[in-house]
């Protein structure tokens, strides 16, 4: 990642820069309490969690309390990857499950979006006629979709990633197409005046200029495709952490339950970081 | 001089939902091949407008421009423009900028050969150690000289400049005007340039083209600069041509057109 370099405000700077550089105080003193801020205080924040958790379930005796829930859980926590048939799989298969049909429907609604998005960008005409389908459907519950999917594919896995990327479509094709009308008007004269082709005025002006919408329009899409999934498997079946979820209900486990949703927490925090990081790397840009 | 450049009759209506808005009307002007001519006028007079159409980027409503005997029908590399905000892509560093120009305006060049173009060009405006280095990471003058060199490097029939020191803080403002000087001394480069500094316009042009107000804004008058090539700033504002001109620009624009606001 490039960092921003204070630079002086005179043009004779590209010559005078050799001479002019300041010595760096040793440690900034600020650096040595960011381990304080950055790691005790939300331990802090989980311990207090954790705390509340203990007074309520003494409270309800129905809810287990932490003690219980870790060692009514360890199994699974010690062997994430057990394998004892197609119904008795570690948490970690279940989360491998789910986020595959989670990558595939993510993967499905870019190939879609972002295309459709850049055109819907460049078209006011496009955009006036897609503009009422898309504002009527967005913000369509996306479990609403999943007995159409169901009943269009006669099978649980393609209806879960149906709804997937339906739920995933409109943040992606939304972000890419008001990016594209945001390109700075100028930077599309340097493009006219180079003459550049149609093509070349795609790939090296608008994407480039958009990408920092599309790349949040995407981050948006997989946080809500990783809520989605765990719904839609709950009502499907098969194996997936959602499946798990409603599979120890019916056990009336709720220990593994409260794993479970841990290990959910965990996970969506995981592909945001991760997609956060890519974008980062991608746009050379901190993107809040 | 031959007409080199042929700006006639040009007018320009934009429709507005309170009807038809005269921007500029008739206006006519001519810039001889190597001659630096200057169009001067109040901020809304319009002269963004005329360099715009001039540029190919905006039509006109009735009239027409010739370069070099062609008409100007769309926007071109042979028409380098310098905007005033650098308009620099800011995922490229200031290199690929100009690269990018010049793989368009120079295909059949060899690839280290359109890189030296780039580097000649970026050292040209003293920026060689800075190629690498993105627009963000550059001050508001620095990326003005990446603009420029992006401009030069088209090799353009004209350089148009609008208001490409605008933006600028005095200091930065005053060297980059001697660069260009410098540049266009050595350069002979055609150059038509869109500014509000009355200092600025005398100390680089050959002529001054003076806009009056909109809406219906065109050039009153043009007068011509003749002060002794090459020019310092400190020499010439001593100079009783400077003054006399200085004054009778500012009477046009401050007496006759002064700005209704």
């Amino acid at each position: 990642m490039r960092s921003a370099i204070p630079i002086e405000k005179t043009p004779a700077t590209s010559r005078a820069r050799k001479t002019v550089v300041p010595a760096q105080p040793s440690v900034p003193p600020r650096r040595r309490q960011a381990p304080l801020g950055e790691i005790v205080l939300p331990l802090v924040g989980v311990a207090l969690l954790v705390g509340v958790w203990a007074v309520v379930s003494q409270l309800a005796p129905f809810l287990p309390n932490p003690v219980q829930t870790v060692t009514k859980s360890w199994d699974l926590i010690r062997h994430p990857f057990f394998d004892r048939g197609p119904n008795n799989k570690g948490l970690g298969w279940q989360v491998l499950y789910s986020l595959g049909r989670v990558g595939l429907g993510f993967g499905l609604a870019i190939v879609v979006g972002i295309p459709a998005g850049l055109i819907l960008g460049r078209s006011s005409v496009t955009r006036k006629m897609w503009d009422p389908v898309v504002q009527v459907l967005r913000p369509v519950s996306p479990l609403a979709w999943l007995p159409l999917g169901l009943a269009t594919f006669q099978a649980a896995t393609p209806a879960a990633v149906f709804t997937i990327f339906i739920t995933a479509l409109w943040p992606i094709l939304l972000n890419t197409s008001a990016g594209v009308q945001q390109v700075p008007p100028a930077y599309l004269q340097v493009g006219r005046i180079l003459q550049l082709s149609r093509r070349k005025m795609m790939t090296r002006i608008l994407i480039p200029a958009a990408l920092p919408h599309i790349l949040s329009g995407l981050r948006v899409s997989l946080g809500v495709a990783w809520l989605v999934i765990v719904a839609s498997e709950m009502l499907t079946g098969g194996v997936g952490i959602g499946f798990f979820v409603w599979d120890e209900w019916n056990n009336l486990s709720l220990e593994h339950i409260i794993l479970a949703i841990a290990v959910i927490g965990l996970v969506g925090l995981g592909l945001d970081r991760l997609m956060l990081a890519a974008a980062r790397r991608i746009t050379n840009q901190p993107l809040g | 001089m031959s007409q080199f450049l042929q700006i006639s009759d040009v007018t320009k209506t934009f429709e507005t939902p309170r009807g038809p808005y005269p921007a500029i009307q008739h206006c006519t002007l001519s810039v001889g091949q190597g001659e630096f001519v200057t169009l001067i006028g109040h901020s809304g007079c319009g002269k963004s407008t005329l360099l715009s159409i001039v540029a190919g980027l905006t039509h006109p409503t009735t009239g027409g421009v010739i370069l070099d005997g062609k008409e100007v029908t769309s926007p071109g590399p042979d028409r380098g423009m310098v905007f005033q905000q650098h308009a620099l892509l800011p995922w490229l560093s200031a290199h690929d900028n100009v690269l990018l120009a010049v793989e368009e305006v120079f295909p059949s060049l060899s690839r280290k050969d359109q890189k030296d173009r780039v580097m000649h060009f970026l050292d040209m405006v003293g920026l060689i150690e800075a190629a690498q280095k993105y627009p963000a990471e550059l001050s508001g003058g620095m990326c003005q000289r990446v603009g420029i060199a992006r401009a030069l490097a088209m090799r353009p029939k004209v350089l148009l400049l609008d208001e490409p020191f605008g933006a600028l803080d005095a200091l930065t403002r005053g060297h980059l005007q001697d660069e260009v000087l410098r540049i266009w001394q050595k350069f002979g480069q055609t150059v038509l340039m869109v500014t509000h500094d009355v200092d600025e316009a005398i100390l680089l042009s050959d002529r001054i083209a003076l806009m009056t107000n909109g809406p219906g804004a065109t050039i009153g008058e043009v007068v011509r600069v003749d002060l002794p090539r090459p020019r310092n700033r400190r020499v010439i504002v001593g100079m009783p041509a400077y003054h006399d001109l200085k004054v009778r620009i500012l009477e046009f624009l401050y007496e006759r057109y002064e700005l209704v606001s």
